[in-house]
Protein backbone atom coordinates (compact mmCIF):
# COMPACT_ATOMS: atom_id res chain seq x y z
CA UNK A 1 0.00 0.00 0.00
CA UNK A 2 1.27 3.44 -1.17
CA UNK A 3 2.69 4.99 2.18
CA UNK A 4 0.92 3.19 4.60
CA UNK A 5 2.10 3.01 7.73
CA UNK A 6 1.72 -0.24 9.98
CA UNK A 7 -0.07 1.88 12.39
CA UNK A 8 -2.39 3.01 9.98
CA UNK A 9 -3.04 -0.83 8.70
CA UNK A 10 -3.17 -2.12 11.92
CA UNK A 11 -6.21 0.75 13.15
CA UNK A 12 -8.74 -0.36 10.05
CA UNK A 13 -7.58 -4.22 10.78
CA UNK A 14 -9.50 -3.57 14.21
CA UNK A 15 -12.37 -1.58 12.59
CA UNK A 16 -13.06 -4.12 9.81
CA UNK A 17 -12.22 -7.49 12.13
CA UNK A 18 -12.50 -6.82 15.02
CA UNK A 19 -16.55 -6.85 15.38
CA UNK A 20 -16.61 -10.36 14.20
CA UNK A 21 -13.74 -11.81 15.77
CA UNK A 22 -14.88 -10.91 19.23
CA UNK A 23 -18.44 -12.24 18.45
CA UNK A 24 -17.02 -15.28 17.11
CA UNK A 25 -14.79 -15.84 20.15
CA UNK A 26 -17.37 -14.97 22.59
CA UNK A 27 -20.57 -16.75 20.84
CA UNK A 28 -18.64 -19.94 18.78
CA UNK A 29 -14.96 -20.20 19.71
CA UNK A 30 -15.38 -20.00 23.45
CA UNK A 31 -18.17 -22.33 23.92
CA UNK A 32 -17.15 -24.82 21.78
CA UNK A 33 -14.14 -25.23 23.96
CA UNK A 34 -16.39 -25.04 27.27
CA UNK A 35 -18.82 -27.30 25.99
CA UNK A 36 -16.27 -30.02 25.96
CA UNK A 37 -14.70 -29.20 29.42
CA UNK A 38 -18.28 -29.84 30.50
CA UNK A 39 -18.53 -32.54 28.72
CA UNK A 40 -16.08 -34.03 31.26
CA UNK A 41 -18.08 -32.96 34.36
CA UNK A 42 -21.56 -33.37 36.28
CA UNK A 43 -22.76 -29.44 35.95
CA UNK A 44 -26.47 -29.20 36.74
CA UNK A 45 -26.26 -25.61 36.39
CA UNK A 46 -26.63 -24.64 40.20
CA UNK A 47 -23.67 -26.35 41.94
CA UNK A 48 -20.10 -27.01 41.33
CA UNK A 49 -18.82 -28.14 38.60
CA UNK A 50 -16.64 -31.30 39.28
CA UNK A 51 -14.30 -33.58 36.73
CA UNK A 52 -15.67 -36.98 36.32
CA UNK A 53 -13.43 -37.91 33.57
CA UNK A 54 -15.23 -40.03 30.80
CA UNK A 55 -18.32 -41.18 33.45
CA UNK A 56 -20.43 -39.04 30.98
CA UNK A 57 -19.40 -40.32 27.98
CA UNK A 58 -19.25 -44.22 29.77
CA UNK A 59 -23.11 -43.86 30.92
CA UNK A 60 -24.24 -42.42 27.09
CA UNK A 61 -22.97 -46.00 26.18
CA UNK A 62 -25.18 -47.76 28.40
CA UNK A 63 -28.04 -45.36 28.41
CA UNK A 64 -30.99 -47.62 26.27
CA UNK A 65 -32.44 -43.87 25.79
CA UNK A 66 -29.69 -42.80 24.26
CA UNK A 67 -29.38 -45.93 21.66
CA UNK A 68 -32.96 -45.74 21.54
CA UNK A 69 -33.05 -42.47 20.16
CA UNK A 70 -29.69 -43.18 17.98
CA UNK A 71 -31.74 -46.07 16.16
CA UNK A 72 -34.35 -43.48 15.69
CA UNK A 73 -32.39 -41.32 13.96
CA UNK A 74 -31.07 -43.78 11.89
CA UNK A 75 -34.43 -45.24 10.77
CA UNK A 76 -35.31 -41.53 9.91
CA UNK A 77 -32.79 -41.24 7.55
CA UNK A 78 -32.54 -44.66 5.74
CA UNK A 79 -36.46 -43.15 5.35
CA UNK A 80 -36.10 -39.95 4.75
CA UNK A 81 -32.46 -40.03 2.19
CA UNK A 82 -34.07 -42.00 -0.72
CA UNK A 83 -36.99 -40.33 -0.52
CA UNK A 84 -35.01 -36.92 -1.02
CA UNK A 85 -32.49 -38.25 -3.72
CA UNK A 86 -34.91 -40.12 -6.14
CA UNK A 87 -37.79 -37.01 -5.73
CA UNK A 88 -35.41 -34.46 -5.60
CA UNK A 89 -33.52 -35.87 -8.85
CA UNK A 90 -37.29 -36.53 -10.62
CA UNK A 91 -38.34 -33.03 -10.03
CA UNK A 92 -34.65 -31.41 -11.64
CA UNK A 93 -34.99 -33.47 -14.67
CA UNK A 94 -38.78 -32.36 -15.06
CA UNK A 95 -38.02 -28.98 -14.48
CA UNK A 96 -34.40 -28.74 -16.74
CA UNK A 97 -36.64 -29.24 -19.83
CA UNK A 98 -38.38 -25.96 -21.98
CA UNK A 99 -41.57 -25.68 -21.19
CA UNK A 100 -44.31 -23.29 -20.58
CA UNK A 101 -44.52 -21.83 -16.76
CA UNK A 102 -41.40 -23.08 -15.64
CA UNK A 103 -40.64 -20.18 -13.42
CA UNK A 104 -44.00 -21.28 -11.56
CA UNK A 105 -43.53 -24.68 -11.26
CA UNK A 106 -39.70 -24.32 -9.78
CA UNK A 107 -41.01 -21.71 -7.39
CA UNK A 108 -43.73 -24.06 -6.37
CA UNK A 109 -41.65 -27.24 -5.74
CA UNK A 110 -39.19 -24.67 -4.06
CA UNK A 111 -42.42 -23.29 -1.26
CA UNK A 112 -41.88 -25.79 1.09
CA UNK A 113 -38.07 -25.12 1.33
CA UNK A 114 -38.61 -21.71 2.84
CA UNK A 115 -41.42 -22.61 5.33
CA UNK A 116 -40.53 -22.71 8.69
CA UNK A 117 -40.70 -26.32 10.27
CA UNK A 118 -43.05 -25.22 12.94
CA UNK A 119 -45.45 -24.33 10.04
CA UNK A 120 -44.98 -27.04 8.15
CA UNK A 121 -45.31 -29.67 11.03
CA UNK A 122 -48.94 -28.12 12.45
CA UNK A 123 -50.32 -28.01 8.63
CA UNK A 124 -48.69 -31.90 8.47
CA UNK A 125 -50.39 -32.87 11.70
CA UNK A 126 -53.53 -31.63 10.57
CA UNK A 127 -53.20 -33.77 7.06
CA UNK A 128 -52.50 -36.73 8.97
CA UNK A 129 -55.36 -36.26 11.39
CA UNK A 130 -56.76 -39.69 11.86
CA UNK A 131 -60.54 -38.72 11.45
CA UNK A 132 -60.62 -35.66 9.56
CA UNK A 133 -57.28 -35.21 7.78
CA UNK A 134 -56.75 -35.31 4.15
CA UNK A 135 -54.72 -37.90 3.69
CA UNK A 136 -57.02 -40.65 5.50
CA UNK A 137 -59.51 -39.04 3.39
CA UNK A 138 -57.60 -39.57 0.29
CA UNK A 139 -56.77 -43.54 1.34
CA UNK A 140 -60.86 -44.01 2.23
CA UNK A 141 -61.76 -42.66 -1.51
CA UNK A 142 -59.54 -45.38 -3.19
CA UNK A 143 -60.72 -48.07 -0.36
CA UNK A 144 -58.08 -47.75 2.28
CA UNK A 145 -58.49 -47.77 5.76
CA UNK A 146 -55.58 -45.30 7.27
CA UNK A 147 -53.63 -45.50 9.50
CA UNK A 148 -53.23 -43.37 13.29
CA UNK A 149 -50.78 -42.10 11.71
CA UNK A 150 -48.54 -39.93 14.42
CA UNK A 151 -50.58 -41.40 17.58
CA UNK A 152 -49.60 -45.04 16.31
CA UNK A 153 -45.54 -46.07 17.31
CA UNK A 154 -45.59 -48.15 14.20
CA UNK A 155 -46.34 -45.50 11.88
CA UNK A 156 -45.04 -42.25 13.52
CA UNK A 157 -41.61 -41.94 11.91
CA UNK A 158 -43.28 -42.82 8.75
CA UNK A 159 -45.29 -39.86 9.28
CA UNK A 160 -42.51 -37.50 9.97
CA UNK A 161 -40.12 -38.89 7.04
CA UNK A 162 -43.13 -38.41 4.84
CA UNK A 163 -43.35 -34.74 5.80
CA UNK A 164 -39.97 -33.93 5.95
CA UNK A 165 -39.15 -35.57 2.49
CA UNK A 166 -42.10 -32.95 1.27
CA UNK A 167 -40.61 -29.78 2.50
CA UNK A 168 -36.89 -30.61 1.41
CA UNK A 169 -37.44 -32.15 -2.27
CA UNK A 170 -37.20 -28.70 -3.39
CA UNK A 171 -34.04 -27.63 -1.82
CA UNK A 172 -32.81 -31.57 -3.14
CA UNK A 173 -34.05 -30.41 -6.91
CA UNK A 174 -32.27 -27.16 -6.81
CA UNK A 175 -29.04 -28.90 -6.08
CA UNK A 176 -29.91 -31.30 -9.11
CA UNK A 177 -30.82 -28.43 -11.49
CA UNK A 178 -27.12 -27.35 -10.51
CA UNK A 179 -25.40 -30.48 -11.54
CA UNK A 180 -27.61 -31.13 -14.59
CA UNK A 181 -26.88 -27.74 -15.50
CA UNK A 182 -22.96 -28.60 -15.91
CA UNK A 183 -23.42 -31.83 -17.64
CA UNK A 184 -22.76 -30.18 -21.64
CA UNK A 185 -25.05 -30.91 -24.29
CA UNK A 186 -22.12 -33.02 -26.52
CA UNK A 187 -23.07 -36.07 -24.52
CA UNK A 188 -26.64 -36.22 -25.14
CA UNK A 189 -25.99 -35.47 -28.95
CA UNK A 190 -22.96 -38.07 -29.46
CA UNK A 191 -25.56 -40.29 -28.02
CA UNK A 192 -28.48 -39.39 -29.70
CA UNK A 193 -26.52 -40.12 -32.83
CA UNK A 194 -25.77 -43.53 -31.29
CA UNK A 195 -29.31 -44.13 -31.42
CA UNK A 196 -29.71 -44.11 -27.56
CA UNK A 197 -33.16 -43.51 -26.23
CA UNK A 198 -34.36 -41.51 -23.42
CA UNK A 199 -34.11 -44.32 -20.60
CA UNK A 200 -30.31 -44.88 -21.87
CA UNK A 201 -29.55 -41.47 -21.80
CA UNK A 202 -30.61 -41.08 -18.45
CA UNK A 203 -28.94 -44.50 -16.99
CA UNK A 204 -25.58 -43.85 -19.05
CA UNK A 205 -24.98 -40.46 -19.37
CA UNK A 206 -27.49 -38.05 -16.85
CA UNK A 207 -27.13 -40.61 -13.83
CA UNK A 208 -23.07 -40.94 -14.30
CA UNK A 209 -22.27 -37.53 -14.88
CA UNK A 210 -24.59 -36.44 -11.70
CA UNK A 211 -22.47 -38.51 -9.20
CA UNK A 212 -20.46 -35.79 -7.93
CA UNK A 213 -23.84 -33.90 -6.70
CA UNK A 214 -25.63 -36.79 -5.91
CA UNK A 215 -22.59 -37.48 -3.68
CA UNK A 216 -22.69 -34.26 -2.37
CA UNK A 217 -26.21 -33.70 -2.03
CA UNK A 218 -26.37 -37.18 -0.44
CA UNK A 219 -23.61 -36.09 2.91
CA UNK A 220 -25.52 -32.55 3.06
CA UNK A 221 -28.58 -34.24 3.46
CA UNK A 222 -26.88 -36.92 6.04
CA UNK A 223 -25.29 -33.90 7.59
CA UNK A 224 -28.74 -31.90 8.26
CA UNK A 225 -30.95 -35.19 9.27
CA UNK A 226 -28.96 -36.35 12.13
CA UNK A 227 -29.81 -32.84 13.11
CA UNK A 228 -33.53 -33.45 12.81
CA UNK A 229 -35.42 -32.07 15.64
CA UNK A 230 -38.01 -29.10 14.90
CA UNK A 231 -40.77 -31.60 13.17
CA UNK A 232 -40.28 -33.95 15.68
CA UNK A 233 -41.01 -31.54 18.52
CA UNK A 234 -43.84 -30.08 17.03
CA UNK A 235 -45.53 -33.52 15.34
CA UNK A 236 -45.38 -35.96 18.53
CA UNK A 237 -42.72 -35.00 20.78
CA UNK A 238 -40.85 -37.60 20.40
CA UNK A 239 -43.82 -39.98 21.45
CA UNK A 240 -45.65 -42.31 21.23
CA UNK A 241 -44.15 -44.48 23.45
CA UNK A 242 -40.42 -42.80 22.61
CA UNK A 243 -41.01 -44.17 19.18
CA UNK A 244 -39.65 -41.08 17.64
CA UNK A 245 -37.58 -39.72 19.78
CA UNK A 246 -34.14 -38.51 17.92
CA UNK A 247 -30.77 -37.53 18.82
CA UNK A 248 -31.32 -33.70 19.38
CA UNK A 249 -34.10 -33.64 21.70
CA UNK A 250 -32.31 -36.38 23.75
CA UNK A 251 -29.90 -33.67 24.16
CA UNK A 252 -32.39 -31.07 24.47
CA UNK A 253 -34.30 -32.84 27.12
CA UNK A 254 -30.93 -33.88 29.35
CA UNK A 255 -29.76 -30.31 28.90
CA UNK A 256 -33.06 -27.85 29.36
CA UNK A 257 -35.56 -29.81 30.94
CA UNK A 258 -33.21 -32.41 33.03
CA UNK A 259 -30.28 -29.60 33.41
CA UNK A 260 -27.63 -32.37 33.04
CA UNK A 261 -25.37 -30.12 31.08
CA UNK A 262 -22.45 -32.50 31.15
CA UNK A 263 -24.29 -35.35 30.30
CA UNK A 264 -26.04 -32.99 27.17
CA UNK A 265 -22.96 -31.76 26.25
CA UNK A 266 -21.57 -35.36 25.58
CA UNK A 267 -24.08 -36.34 23.90
CA UNK A 268 -23.43 -32.89 21.65
CA UNK A 269 -20.00 -34.19 21.41
CA UNK A 270 -20.92 -37.70 20.08
CA UNK A 271 -23.16 -35.86 17.50
CA UNK A 272 -20.67 -33.78 16.58
CA UNK A 273 -18.43 -37.33 16.28
CA UNK A 274 -20.98 -38.64 13.50
CA UNK A 275 -21.39 -35.61 11.81
CA UNK A 276 -17.96 -34.97 11.18
CA UNK A 277 -17.51 -38.65 9.85
CA UNK A 278 -19.17 -37.78 7.34
CA UNK A 279 -17.73 -34.39 6.67
CA UNK A 280 -14.43 -36.30 6.66
CA UNK A 281 -15.60 -38.63 4.26
CA UNK A 282 -16.52 -36.14 1.85
CA UNK A 283 -13.54 -33.90 2.30
CA UNK A 284 -11.36 -37.31 1.11
CA UNK A 285 -13.51 -37.97 -1.80
CA UNK A 286 -12.99 -34.63 -2.98
CA UNK A 287 -9.43 -34.23 -2.71
CA UNK A 288 -9.46 -37.50 -5.16
CA UNK A 289 -11.57 -36.37 -7.55
CA UNK A 290 -9.45 -33.11 -8.10
CA UNK A 291 -6.41 -35.09 -7.96
CA UNK B 1 -17.59 -48.25 -47.13
CA UNK B 2 -17.90 -48.40 -43.14
CA UNK B 3 -18.54 -44.85 -43.92
CA UNK B 4 -20.97 -45.37 -46.05
CA UNK B 5 -22.92 -47.64 -43.80
CA UNK B 6 -22.65 -45.40 -40.56
CA UNK B 7 -23.93 -42.65 -42.66
CA UNK B 8 -26.92 -44.79 -43.95
CA UNK B 9 -27.41 -45.74 -40.58
CA UNK B 10 -27.81 -41.97 -39.49
CA UNK B 11 -30.13 -41.43 -42.24
CA UNK B 12 -32.03 -44.39 -41.32
CA UNK B 13 -31.79 -43.13 -37.68
CA UNK B 14 -32.98 -39.69 -38.71
CA UNK B 15 -36.00 -40.46 -40.33
CA UNK B 16 -37.30 -42.60 -37.98
CA UNK B 17 -37.36 -40.61 -35.25
CA UNK B 18 -38.75 -38.13 -37.59
CA UNK B 19 -41.83 -40.42 -37.93
CA UNK B 20 -42.45 -41.42 -34.55
CA UNK B 21 -42.29 -37.73 -33.33
CA UNK B 22 -45.04 -37.02 -35.09
CA UNK B 23 -47.38 -39.37 -32.72
CA UNK B 24 -45.37 -39.75 -29.61
CA UNK B 25 -44.54 -36.23 -28.46
CA UNK B 26 -48.02 -35.77 -27.48
CA UNK B 27 -48.17 -38.50 -25.37
CA UNK B 28 -44.65 -37.51 -24.30
CA UNK B 29 -45.79 -33.94 -23.61
CA UNK B 30 -49.32 -34.74 -22.70
CA UNK B 31 -47.24 -37.31 -19.64
CA UNK B 32 -45.11 -34.90 -18.98
CA UNK B 33 -46.90 -32.31 -17.81
CA UNK B 34 -49.30 -34.92 -16.32
CA UNK B 35 -46.38 -35.19 -14.04
CA UNK B 36 -45.64 -31.94 -13.97
CA UNK B 37 -48.93 -30.92 -12.25
CA UNK B 38 -49.13 -33.89 -10.42
CA UNK B 39 -45.54 -33.21 -8.29
CA UNK B 40 -47.16 -29.32 -8.49
CA UNK B 41 -50.47 -30.25 -6.46
CA UNK B 42 -48.54 -32.26 -3.91
CA UNK B 43 -46.42 -29.67 -2.84
CA UNK B 44 -49.44 -27.18 -3.04
CA UNK B 45 -52.20 -28.60 -1.56
CA UNK B 46 -51.11 -28.68 1.63
CA UNK B 47 -50.68 -24.75 1.66
CA UNK B 48 -54.51 -24.71 0.15
CA UNK B 49 -55.82 -26.72 2.45
CA UNK B 50 -54.30 -24.66 5.30
CA UNK B 51 -55.61 -21.42 4.18
CA UNK B 52 -58.76 -23.49 3.57
CA UNK B 53 -59.47 -24.63 6.90
CA UNK B 54 -58.42 -21.56 8.40
CA UNK B 55 -61.26 -19.70 6.25
CA UNK B 56 -64.04 -22.15 7.97
CA UNK B 57 -66.00 -21.22 10.64
CA UNK B 58 -66.06 -23.39 13.88
CA UNK B 59 -67.07 -27.05 13.51
CA UNK B 60 -66.92 -27.03 10.05
CA UNK B 61 -63.41 -28.60 9.71
CA UNK B 62 -64.51 -31.84 11.73
CA UNK B 63 -66.57 -32.62 8.64
CA UNK B 64 -66.28 -35.51 6.56
CA UNK B 65 -66.09 -35.32 3.23
CA UNK B 66 -64.17 -32.28 4.32
CA UNK B 67 -64.70 -28.98 2.38
CA UNK B 68 -62.17 -28.18 -0.14
CA UNK B 69 -63.71 -24.79 -0.60
CA UNK B 70 -64.98 -23.10 2.48
CA UNK B 71 -68.57 -23.22 2.31
CA UNK B 72 -69.42 -19.86 4.17
CA UNK B 73 -65.90 -19.02 4.14
CA UNK B 74 -65.03 -16.68 7.38
CA UNK B 75 -62.57 -14.46 9.05
CA UNK B 76 -63.32 -15.57 12.48
CA UNK B 77 -60.23 -17.70 13.42
CA UNK B 78 -58.40 -14.91 12.59
CA UNK B 79 -59.99 -12.77 14.60
CA UNK B 80 -59.87 -14.71 17.64
CA UNK B 81 -56.28 -16.28 16.59
CA UNK B 82 -55.11 -12.65 17.14
CA UNK B 83 -57.43 -11.53 20.36
CA UNK B 84 -57.10 -14.43 22.21
CA UNK B 85 -53.57 -14.76 21.82
CA UNK B 86 -50.81 -12.38 21.47
CA UNK B 87 -50.20 -13.37 17.56
CA UNK B 88 -49.41 -9.81 16.25
CA UNK B 89 -47.01 -9.60 19.03
CA UNK B 90 -45.12 -12.72 17.82
CA UNK B 91 -44.93 -11.32 14.42
CA UNK B 92 -43.93 -8.26 15.70
CA UNK B 93 -40.86 -10.18 17.69
CA UNK B 94 -40.12 -12.00 14.54
CA UNK B 95 -39.75 -8.93 12.33
CA UNK B 96 -37.35 -7.15 14.98
CA UNK B 97 -34.99 -10.47 15.20
CA UNK B 98 -35.05 -11.21 11.85
CA UNK B 99 -34.38 -7.60 10.16
CA UNK B 100 -31.95 -6.55 13.35
CA UNK B 101 -30.03 -10.33 13.00
CA UNK B 102 -29.88 -10.00 9.52
CA UNK B 103 -28.48 -6.53 9.17
CA UNK B 104 -25.98 -7.41 11.73
CA UNK B 105 -25.08 -10.60 10.13
CA UNK B 106 -24.41 -8.58 6.66
CA UNK B 107 -22.52 -5.62 8.67
CA UNK B 108 -20.13 -7.67 10.47
CA UNK B 109 -19.44 -10.64 8.02
CA UNK B 110 -18.81 -8.30 5.15
CA UNK B 111 -16.46 -6.20 7.18
CA UNK B 112 -14.24 -9.31 8.81
CA UNK B 113 -14.70 -10.37 4.97
CA UNK B 114 -12.66 -7.38 3.49
CA UNK B 115 -10.23 -7.62 6.09
CA UNK B 116 -10.05 -11.79 5.17
CA UNK B 117 -9.88 -11.35 1.53
CA UNK B 118 -8.34 -8.11 0.52
CA UNK B 119 -6.02 -6.59 3.86
CA UNK B 120 -2.29 -8.52 4.64
CA UNK B 121 -1.47 -9.25 8.38
CA UNK B 122 0.16 -12.03 9.98
CA UNK B 123 -1.85 -15.15 11.24
CA UNK B 124 -4.47 -14.12 8.48
CA UNK B 125 -4.92 -17.37 6.36
CA UNK B 126 -4.54 -19.13 9.87
CA UNK B 127 -7.14 -17.07 11.34
CA UNK B 128 -9.60 -18.14 8.56
CA UNK B 129 -8.88 -21.62 9.00
CA UNK B 130 -10.19 -21.59 12.85
CA UNK B 131 -13.31 -20.04 11.66
CA UNK B 132 -14.25 -23.01 9.15
CA UNK B 133 -12.91 -25.48 11.13
CA UNK B 134 -15.81 -24.22 13.43
CA UNK B 135 -18.51 -24.45 10.92
CA UNK B 136 -18.36 -28.38 10.99
CA UNK B 137 -19.34 -28.00 14.25
CA UNK B 138 -22.94 -28.70 14.77
CA UNK B 139 -25.03 -25.61 15.98
CA UNK B 140 -26.15 -28.33 19.23
CA UNK B 141 -22.56 -28.16 20.57
CA UNK B 142 -22.55 -24.66 21.04
CA UNK B 143 -26.19 -23.69 22.06
CA UNK B 144 -25.44 -25.39 25.81
CA UNK B 145 -22.40 -22.75 26.40
CA UNK B 146 -24.09 -20.17 24.62
CA UNK B 147 -27.41 -20.63 27.31
CA UNK B 148 -24.98 -20.35 29.71
CA UNK B 149 -23.54 -17.01 28.38
CA UNK B 150 -26.55 -15.43 27.45
CA UNK B 151 -27.82 -16.58 31.36
CA UNK B 152 -24.68 -14.46 32.89
CA UNK B 153 -25.11 -11.68 30.36
CA UNK B 154 -28.45 -11.63 32.23
CA UNK B 155 -30.09 -11.74 28.39
CA UNK B 156 -32.64 -14.77 28.77
CA UNK B 157 -36.27 -13.31 27.63
CA UNK B 158 -34.77 -10.60 26.04
CA UNK B 159 -33.88 -9.05 22.08
CA UNK B 160 -30.21 -9.23 22.51
CA UNK B 161 -30.00 -12.99 23.88
CA UNK B 162 -32.31 -13.46 20.41
CA UNK B 163 -30.43 -11.54 18.03
CA UNK B 164 -26.84 -11.30 19.30
CA UNK B 165 -25.48 -15.00 19.66
CA UNK B 166 -26.77 -15.59 15.54
CA UNK B 167 -25.16 -12.53 14.02
CA UNK B 168 -21.95 -14.09 14.01
CA UNK B 169 -22.28 -17.33 11.88
CA UNK B 170 -18.93 -18.37 10.24
CA UNK B 171 -21.21 -18.98 7.10
CA UNK B 172 -21.73 -15.24 6.18
CA UNK B 173 -18.29 -14.48 6.69
CA UNK B 174 -16.73 -17.76 4.30
CA UNK B 175 -19.66 -16.43 1.63
CA UNK B 176 -18.53 -12.75 1.77
CA UNK B 177 -14.36 -13.74 1.50
CA UNK B 178 -15.51 -15.98 -1.35
CA UNK B 179 -17.41 -12.97 -3.25
CA UNK B 180 -14.56 -10.66 -2.41
CA UNK B 181 -11.36 -12.85 -3.38
CA UNK B 182 -12.69 -12.41 -7.04
CA UNK B 183 -12.57 -8.80 -6.97
CA UNK B 184 -9.68 -7.43 -9.57
CA UNK B 185 -6.62 -6.11 -7.77
CA UNK B 186 -6.14 -2.73 -9.84
CA UNK B 187 -9.76 -1.67 -8.98
CA UNK B 188 -8.91 -1.27 -5.60
CA UNK B 189 -5.21 -0.16 -6.25
CA UNK B 190 -6.71 2.99 -8.64
CA UNK B 191 -9.01 4.09 -5.84
CA UNK B 192 -5.86 3.81 -3.05
CA UNK B 193 -4.01 6.06 -5.86
CA UNK B 194 -6.74 8.63 -5.80
CA UNK B 195 -6.17 8.45 -1.61
CA UNK B 196 -9.14 6.71 -1.01
CA UNK B 197 -9.07 4.82 2.53
CA UNK B 198 -9.62 0.77 3.38
CA UNK B 199 -13.20 2.00 4.21
CA UNK B 200 -14.23 3.93 1.16
CA UNK B 201 -12.85 1.27 -0.81
CA UNK B 202 -14.87 -1.70 1.21
CA UNK B 203 -17.77 0.56 0.96
CA UNK B 204 -17.44 2.37 -2.69
CA UNK B 205 -15.80 -0.62 -4.35
CA UNK B 206 -16.09 -3.75 -2.97
CA UNK B 207 -19.34 -3.72 -1.57
CA UNK B 208 -21.05 -2.95 -4.83
CA UNK B 209 -19.38 -5.52 -7.04
CA UNK B 210 -20.69 -8.18 -4.78
CA UNK B 211 -24.18 -6.92 -4.16
CA UNK B 212 -25.77 -10.28 -5.65
CA UNK B 213 -23.91 -12.33 -3.00
CA UNK B 214 -24.84 -9.83 -0.35
CA UNK B 215 -28.53 -9.70 -0.92
CA UNK B 216 -28.32 -14.00 -1.84
CA UNK B 217 -26.56 -13.90 2.03
CA UNK B 218 -29.60 -11.37 3.55
CA UNK B 219 -32.65 -13.51 2.60
CA UNK B 220 -30.87 -16.26 3.38
CA UNK B 221 -30.43 -14.93 6.97
CA UNK B 222 -33.89 -13.43 7.20
CA UNK B 223 -35.36 -16.76 6.41
CA UNK B 224 -33.27 -18.73 8.74
CA UNK B 225 -34.17 -16.36 11.74
CA UNK B 226 -37.69 -16.25 10.73
CA UNK B 227 -37.88 -20.51 10.81
CA UNK B 228 -35.55 -20.73 13.68
CA UNK B 229 -37.17 -22.52 16.45
CA UNK B 230 -34.56 -24.09 18.61
CA UNK B 231 -32.97 -20.79 19.96
CA UNK B 232 -36.05 -18.92 20.93
CA UNK B 233 -36.98 -22.34 22.76
CA UNK B 234 -34.46 -21.97 24.71
CA UNK B 235 -33.60 -18.37 25.13
CA UNK B 236 -36.93 -17.19 25.40
CA UNK B 237 -39.92 -18.19 28.43
CA UNK B 238 -41.90 -15.37 28.69
CA UNK B 239 -44.47 -15.78 26.27
CA UNK B 240 -44.25 -11.43 25.35
CA UNK B 241 -40.89 -12.41 23.80
CA UNK B 242 -41.83 -15.39 21.63
CA UNK B 243 -41.15 -15.00 18.01
CA UNK B 244 -43.49 -16.79 15.68
CA UNK B 245 -42.47 -20.31 15.56
CA UNK B 246 -42.19 -20.58 19.43
CA UNK B 247 -45.39 -18.67 19.67
CA UNK B 248 -46.93 -21.43 17.16
CA UNK B 249 -45.53 -24.36 19.25
CA UNK B 250 -47.73 -22.36 22.36
CA UNK B 251 -50.72 -22.11 20.27
CA UNK B 252 -50.43 -25.92 19.30
CA UNK B 253 -50.57 -26.67 23.71
CA UNK B 254 -53.13 -24.45 23.79
CA UNK B 255 -55.72 -25.17 21.58
CA UNK B 256 -54.71 -28.46 19.78
CA UNK B 257 -57.74 -29.05 18.36
CA UNK B 258 -58.90 -26.28 16.89
CA UNK B 259 -57.67 -26.52 13.57
CA UNK B 260 -59.31 -23.15 12.39
CA UNK B 261 -57.67 -21.13 14.53
CA UNK B 262 -54.24 -23.23 14.31
CA UNK B 263 -54.39 -22.36 10.50
CA UNK B 264 -55.16 -18.66 10.67
CA UNK B 265 -52.31 -18.92 13.61
CA UNK B 266 -49.98 -20.74 10.35
CA UNK B 267 -50.95 -18.34 7.76
CA UNK B 268 -49.76 -15.41 9.96
CA UNK B 269 -46.66 -16.74 10.51
CA UNK B 270 -46.27 -18.03 6.69
CA UNK B 271 -46.95 -15.06 4.48
CA UNK B 272 -44.33 -12.14 5.50
CA UNK B 273 -41.73 -15.08 4.15
CA UNK B 274 -44.03 -15.93 0.86
CA UNK B 275 -44.33 -12.13 0.00
CA UNK B 276 -40.37 -11.81 0.61
CA UNK B 277 -40.13 -15.21 -1.51
CA UNK B 278 -42.25 -13.80 -4.02
CA UNK B 279 -40.28 -10.16 -4.75
CA UNK B 280 -37.33 -12.25 -4.12
CA UNK B 281 -37.34 -15.69 -5.14
CA UNK B 282 -33.90 -15.96 -6.74
CA UNK B 283 -32.15 -14.71 -3.78
CA UNK B 284 -33.70 -17.70 -1.82
CA UNK B 285 -32.50 -20.10 -4.25
CA UNK B 286 -29.14 -19.05 -4.37
CA UNK B 287 -28.67 -18.21 -1.17
CA UNK B 288 -29.92 -21.46 -0.11
CA UNK B 289 -27.73 -23.60 -2.80
CA UNK B 290 -24.85 -21.91 -1.55
CA UNK B 291 -25.41 -22.78 1.94
CA UNK B 292 -24.99 -26.51 0.93
CA UNK B 293 -21.54 -25.41 -0.02
CA UNK B 294 -20.35 -24.43 3.15
CA UNK B 295 -20.53 -28.55 4.36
Amino acid sequence: MVGMTRKKTFFWLCIFLLPNLLGFLTFIGAPIVSSLIISFTDWDLLGEMQFTGFENYIRLAQDPDFWVSFRNTIFFILGYIPLVLIFGLACALLLNKQMKFRAFFRATFFLPVITSWVAVSLVWKWLYNPEYGLINYALSIVGIDGPQWLSDPNTAMIGIILASAWKDIGFVMVLFLGGLQNISPSFYEAASIDGAGKARKLWNITIPLLAPTTFFVTIISLINSFQVFDQVMIMTGGGPGGSTEVMVQNIYNHAFRYFEMGYASAMSWVLFLVIFLFTWIQMKVQDRGVN
Amino acid sequence: MAMENSSKALVYQNTKSKKSKKRRPTINKILFYLLLIGGASIMLIPFLWMVSTSLKPDGATMVLPPEFVPNEPTTQNYESVTQQFPMMRFLWNSIVVAVLTTIGQMVFSSMAAYAFARMQFRGRDKLFLLYLATMMVPTQVTMIPQFILIKQFGWLDSYPGLIIPTMFAVFGTFLMRQAMLGIPRELEEAAFMDGANHFQVFYRVCLPLIKPMLAALGIFTFMQSWNNFLWPLIVISNQELATLPLGLSLLQGRWATDWGLMMAGVVISVLPILIVYLFAQKYFIQGMTMSGMKE
